[in-house]
């Protein structure tokens, strides 16, 4: 589905972190440019 | 013979410090761009009254059960609860009086904080009228003469910081001006402030702790300070010794101590420590005590100057636990092989790989299920100040993902999570001080149901952002679970 596709991926701790974002993306397809995860607390 | 380590005490304090606001990390940076947000600050600061009746801060302080406070309806900073300074577990501590601690806090000659003359009397004669803190009275020291004048006086470059309340001036805050120190910036005004904030409020919930448990400072074996703070100078930053400084303002003259860092989970990790300490035999009595953090004031002011409501993160908290020998009535800390919960570095960065280590793993150890948990307390961040920021409710995500667990296990319907979730739920209700929100804040309430023989087991869950420290990409999470002591 995202086959060719670059991702820029902002998660969050108590949210959902980006790492599981990027694995749901790659397993779509997309690459991943950049990553982060953040902490609002 | 092998004790079974007990939470036998606990305190919880607020500090209401809108003046040291400005101070916070977020607000100073935006000062720095733009000074005219500092007036914007000050017109959107809570009076001391509403800080007492806002309900989150009841029930910090015990006055409120986390239950009750699931009835009061949104939003609680519109609400006028039946207040008082004084709760179960602590107080709500006025502005004023703590800037006397603060200076009591200050042991450095020539001094950090500069109080002028005509303050002193009135600070002193507020902690001498406190019948917690009148120890503290006769050791405000009059200033130093060698105390140099301040530049750029109404700068945040300034070399100290103006220390006011109620548009009045208090005093000044200096980095340390000796040879030594001049220059480094681990010991300018700012981080200065930030270290004995975190040791002035943790002496005011060590004060609280030994006496809520009516025992002398001398009968503490060991402290451990699990705050935020990094105390050091430019060739160990962040090198410690929090603890034994808040031990000595407190006259622990017999306790050793130590400080541990491990981000918002530190205070578990301390507790597990001081637990292991105790079973072990090493000590008796360990006082975990958690200072609060000057640089998360006003974190989220933004948000609330944009809603055009209270800045709502304007208080520290502080809290101090005392870990035991079994006493016959205190509840137990479960530290049979496997039942504290980590999170091994080889987990993986995903939550689903880090709740099963830290939440699943000790409830398998121990032989039971997710539904033998009465009550998990997890991130007890107030909601109110996270959601006008746009993070949503933590607490509210972190139950989500509780149940979500529960499910994945096999040990509860999909249907069931929400009915379930209202069960072992709570909604948060500390103020945005990191290490402090992190799970700990309900257990006071859960000694009290304990008692009270409503529930059995509560499961303490707290989560780490390592990757703040720019070194990994790791989160982490420690846990453990407290159960009503067998023999009560």
């Amino acid at each position: 589905m995202l086959t060719g596709k670059k991702a820029i991926v902002f998660g969050e701790r108590d949210d959902i972190s980006g790492t599981t974002v990027s694995t749901c993306l790659k397993a779509a397809g997309a690459e991943i440019v950049y990553e982060a995860t953040a902490c609002f607390v | 013979m092998v004790t079974t380590p007990v939470i036998k005490n606990c305190s919880y304090c607020l500090v209401h410090v809108p003046d040291l606001v400005q101070y916070g990390s977020k607000p100073r940076r935006e000062i720095t761009e733009n000074s005219s947000i500092r007036d914007s600050i000050t017109q959107s600061l809570r009076s001391y009254e509403t800080v007492l009746s806002y309900p989150p801060n009841q029930t910090y302080i015990g006055n409120l059960s986390p239950d009750e406070l699931s009835k009061v309806s949104r939003p609680w900073f519109e609400k006028e609860t039946p207040c008082s300074s004084k709760g179960k577990f602590g107080e709500i501590l006025d502005q004023s009086s703590f800037y006397g601690l603060l200076k009591v806090a200050d042991v450095l000659n020539p001094p950090l904080f500069t109080v002028d003359e005509t303050v002193l009397p009135k600070l002193r004669e507020r902690l001498a009228e406190h019948p917690l803190l009148t120890t503290f009275a006769s050791r405000l020291a009059a200033n130093s003469t060698n105390v140099p004048e301040p530049v750029e006086q109404d700068s945040m470059q300034s070399s100290a910081l103006h220390i006011c309340s109620e548009g009045k001036t208090f005093g000044w805050f200096y980095g340390d001006e000796r040879a030594e120190g001049r220059g480094d910036e681990n010991l300018g005004p700012y981080t200065l402030l930030e270290n004995v904030c975190t040791k002035a409020t943790g002496a005011l919930a060590l004060t609280w702790l030994l006496h809520r448990e009516k025992i002398d400072p001398g009968k503490i074996d060991f402290l451990i300070s699990c705050g935020e703070e990094a105390c050091g100078d430019r060739y160990q930053r962040g090198g410690g010794g929090m603890a034994k400084a808040i031990g000595e303002m407190c006259g622990c003259i017999n306790a050793s101590g130590m400080d541990i860092k491990n981000f918002c989970a530190a205070p578990a990790s301390a507790i597990v420590t001081a637990a292991a300490m105790v079973k072990a035999g090493l000590y008796k009595r360990v006082a975990v005590i958690g200072g609060g953090s000057l640089a998360k004031l006003g974190m989220k002011f933004q948000s609330f100057l944009e809603h055009k409501i209270p800045i709502l993160d304007d208080c520290l908290a502080c809290t101090a636990l005392l870990i035991s020998e079994d006493d016959g009535a205190s509840p137990i800390i479960h530290l049979e092989p496997g039942a504290v919960g980590t999170v091994p570095v080889g987990a993986g960065f995903s939550d689903e790989a880090v709740f099963r280590h830290y939440m699943l793993a000790p409830l398998e150890a121990l032989g039971l299920k997710c539904s033998d948990i009465d009550r998990y307390a997890a991130e007890l961040h107030d909601p109110e100040i996270m959601e006008f920021a746009g993070s949503g409710d933590v607490a509210s995500k972190n139950y989500r993902k509780i149940a979500a667990m529960a499910v994945l296990a096999k040990q509860l319907e999909k249907s069931a999570m929400n009915s379930w979730i209202e069960k072992i739920g709570m909604p948060g209700f500390a103020p945005t001080q990191g290490h402090i929100p992190s799970a700990i804040p309900y257990i006071g309430h859960a000694m009290e149901a304990m008692g009270r023989g409503e529930i059995k087991r509560v499961m303490f869950l707290a989560r780490a952002s390592l990757f703040l420290n720019r070194c990994t990409n790791l989160l982490d999470g420690v846990s453990f679970i407290l159960e009503r002591n067998p023999r009560h």
